[in-house]
């Protein structure tokens, strides 16, 4: 039996989750699930609470499953005491439904920051009022450090947060990340509401992930009615997603470049980025393509002049990038700023398994397309570029082979494009319902609850970020603080959807 | 490099500006004052303020800077501190955990100032009004001269409202 199995094989079946199994689980098989995670036999894919219980996805050899601990008392064992990715989502456990870890080494709140005038806003509530007590940032001691606090609000158009560097000179000590700040209560909205309004927060849960969020929240709820969109609405979403993926691919290598100071970059890949974006304002209705996957199906279709006009882009961007990427590999002053910089170890990789290129630039080769294949990527053929440096300049590149994947992609998508109706009707039904879904920045895994009468009863949207922001963090130790931008804006982490 | 900068010469991308629309321009008029539009001139510099937006209103923000756009040619250019700005250009709900952020931003930038409250969010909340972590609209926390609404707006939609609010104070 495989790991899972043997983790599986111990619990009691959840009925109506689909498509992978849930099962409740003691604390004992609890505690083993974590000491497969310490053996690194399989990976942390989420961890979060409804009301009553505890969740823990694992993923090993592409397969996925959920493990339920209910804990009456509010208490369940700290996963995070033993497998560092579980600690901010135990952080948050705490904050949002007030269940102790127990063991947990760092106990601070994570996304309260006392200020909602409501402890547990998820649990048991608490109103609370007065001052938000002072953060305690972790300690670093020594002869001539100095802290460098940046944000919440930054210098740049970029969403807010907290850095707290401490430095020696230009070396970075430590970098402490403080987040939460745009916590919108995503969760506790959803709780309750339709499937058309949930879509919509689903939607805007990370606005440049806008399409692969919704493709994962439609992907759950029609699991968990046991339907599958008509195969049209598949290949438009996956369009879409590829139409997504490209802009925000060219937009982070320009931003990047940026970043080291070389704006040549970024303006020509603005230009493609702006491109793309303009074709999906027309074909689509929404630039950002917001609101056009639904629960059964897409919005949206493409007419047969846009196919056509989607045909000549994909041509130009190719065209228009080949020179690009020879600029950015033979330009010598550019490469001095992202070869080496901000280096994430494959061992490291390995611990907190970060999807996306974060990962993929650091010897990982998961991509949900491919290991958990969804329709109509099961039909469709492409690779998945893998690096070992980890370093910015790996970041870079996987980015750039992977603009190459999506081109042939969508050439692949319209050549295949099926005729069918674009949605289907969703049955008011109860059931459990998890996708996996290939955004962008890497996988994002949904997980919904849905009451008799259509209704969502939970719905869990977990971004990529959660276990790439603390690698941040990781790679800029003992690099100068100017290269921090470039760091970061090649991990480009969502704020928004790790607050949610 | 040199082919690539010498291609970049064959002319620009950039495009007509869009005309400001009438109610953009109204609501500036009731709001800009005849002496701060004679000290604001033709230039003006903007602090963009994420308070809780998904991100979607900074992508588009940050397209107005692209080649298509060049918000620049109309003296209008983004700053990295409030402490330069005429304007500040907020996002989002507010959220709970933002606003202090949002106030201390507002206090920090000098007089004469103006609020540019930025898509749906950001006019009274959105789709996030009724959550136990938000505070509001950005009116909710701080004074807003001109709302742009839009989910997010696009780049031309908050172009034509700065070229309004250009109009209204040379």
């Amino acid at each position: 039996m495989t790991t899972l199995q043997t983790l599986i094989a111990e619990g009691v079946p959840a009925e109506n989750h689909r498509p992978f199994p849930r099962v409740r689980v003691t604390e004992s098989t609890w505690r083993k699930a974590i000491d497969t995670l310490v053996g690194e036999r399989c990976s942390l894919l989420g961890l979060w609470a409804t009301p009553g219980s505890v969740h823990l996805v694992l993923c090993a050899e592409n397969n996925i499953a959920v493990l339920s601990l209910d804990c009456p008392a509010g208490r369940f064992p700290s996963v995070g005491a033993r497998h560092a990715p579980a600690i901010r989502p135990e952080r948050t456990i705490a904050d949002l439904y007030g269940f102790e870890p127990v063991g947990a080494n760092d106990t601070r709140p994570w996304l309260d920051h006392g200020r909602w005038g409501v402890k547990h806003p998820l649990g048991t509530r608490q109103p609370t009022s007065g001052a938000p007590a002072p953060y305690p940032f972790l300690a670093s001691e020594g002869e001539s450090l100095h802290q460098i606090p940046v944000g919440p609000v930054h210098a740049g158009i970029i969403e807010p947060g907290h850095f707290r560097f401490t430095a020696n000179g230009e070396t970075v000590v430590r970098l402490e990340e403080r987040l939460g700040y745009v916590h919108k209560g995503i969760e506790g909205l959803m709780a309750g509401a339709s499937l058309t309004d949930a879509a919509k927060f689903a939607g805007r849960t990370s606005g440049d992930s806008t399409v692969a969020c919704a493709f994962a929240f439609a992907r759950a709820v029609e699991a968990a009615v046991g339907i599958e969109a008509p195969p049209r609405a598949t290949y438009l979403r996956a369009l879409m997603a590829e139409l997504e993926r490209l802009a925000n691919h060219f937009g982070d290598i320009g931003a990047i470049c940026n970043d080291a100071a070389f704006a040549l970059m970024h303006a020509h890949c603005g230009v493609l980025r702006e491109r793309v974006l303009r074709f999906a304002g027309k074909a689509f209705g929404h630039r950002l393509m917001m609101d056009c996957v639904v629960p059964g199906g897409v919005g949206r279709d493409l007419a047969s002049e846009d196919a056509a006009a989607l045909r000549r882009l994909i041509g130009m961007l190719r065209d228009d990038f080949e020179p690009l990427v020879e600029l950015y590999d033979r330009t010598a002053s550019l490469q001095d700023r992202t070869v080496g910089t901000g280096i994430l170890t494959i061992e490291l990789a390995r611990r907190f398994a970060p999807g996306g290129y974060v990962g993929r630039a650091a010897g990982r080769t998961f991509d949900a397309r491919k290991a958990l294949p969804y329709p109509p990527y099961d039909a469709l053929q492409f690779e998945v570029p893998s690096r070992q440096d980890g370093d910015v300049n790996a970041r870079v590149w996987i980015r750039i082979d992977e603009v190459g994947q999506s081109l042939s992609l969508i050439g692949q998508i319209l050549d295949a494009l099926p005729d069918s109706p674009l949605q289907r009707d969703v049955p008011p039904a109860a059931g459990e319902g998890m996708a996996l879904v290939e955004g962008f920045r890497g996988d994002v895994l949904a997980s919904v609850r849905l009451a008799g009468d259509g209704r969502i009863e939970h719905c869990h949207l977990r971004d990529p970020s959660w276990f790439q922001w603390p690698l941040v963090e990781a790679v800029i130790e003992g690099n100068i603080v100017a290269d921090f931008p470039l760091c970061n804006k090649s991990f480009n982490c969502s704020y928004s959807g790790h607050d949610l | 490099m040199r082919k690539i900068l010498f291609q970049s010469l064959r002319g620009p991308l950039t495009e007509a500006p869009p005309r400001p629309q009438a109610e953009d321009a109204a609501e500036l008029a009731r709001a800009l004052e005849q002496t701060a539009r004679r000290r604001l001139g033709r230039s003006l510099s903007i602090r963009q303020v994420d308070a809780g937006s998904c991100n979607g209103c900074e992508l588009e923000i940050h397209a107005l800077a692209n080649a298509f756009y060049d918000l620049e040619r109309f003296g209008l250019h983004f700053v990295a501190s409030p402490r330069h700005a005429d304007v500040l250009m907020v996002t989002g709900p507010v959220t709970k955990n933002m606003r202090e952020a949002l106030e201390r931003t507002y206090r920090a930038t000098p007089d004469p100032k103006w609020v540019i409250a930025v898509g749906d969010c950001a006019f009274n909340g959105g789709v996030f009004a009724a959550s136990y972590a938000v505070a509001g609209g950005v009116s909710d926390v701080i004074p807003v001269d001109l709302h742009l609404r839009g989910c997010p707006p696009s780049p031309t939609d908050l172009l034509r409202g700065l070229i309004a609010l250009m109009e209204n104070s040379s």
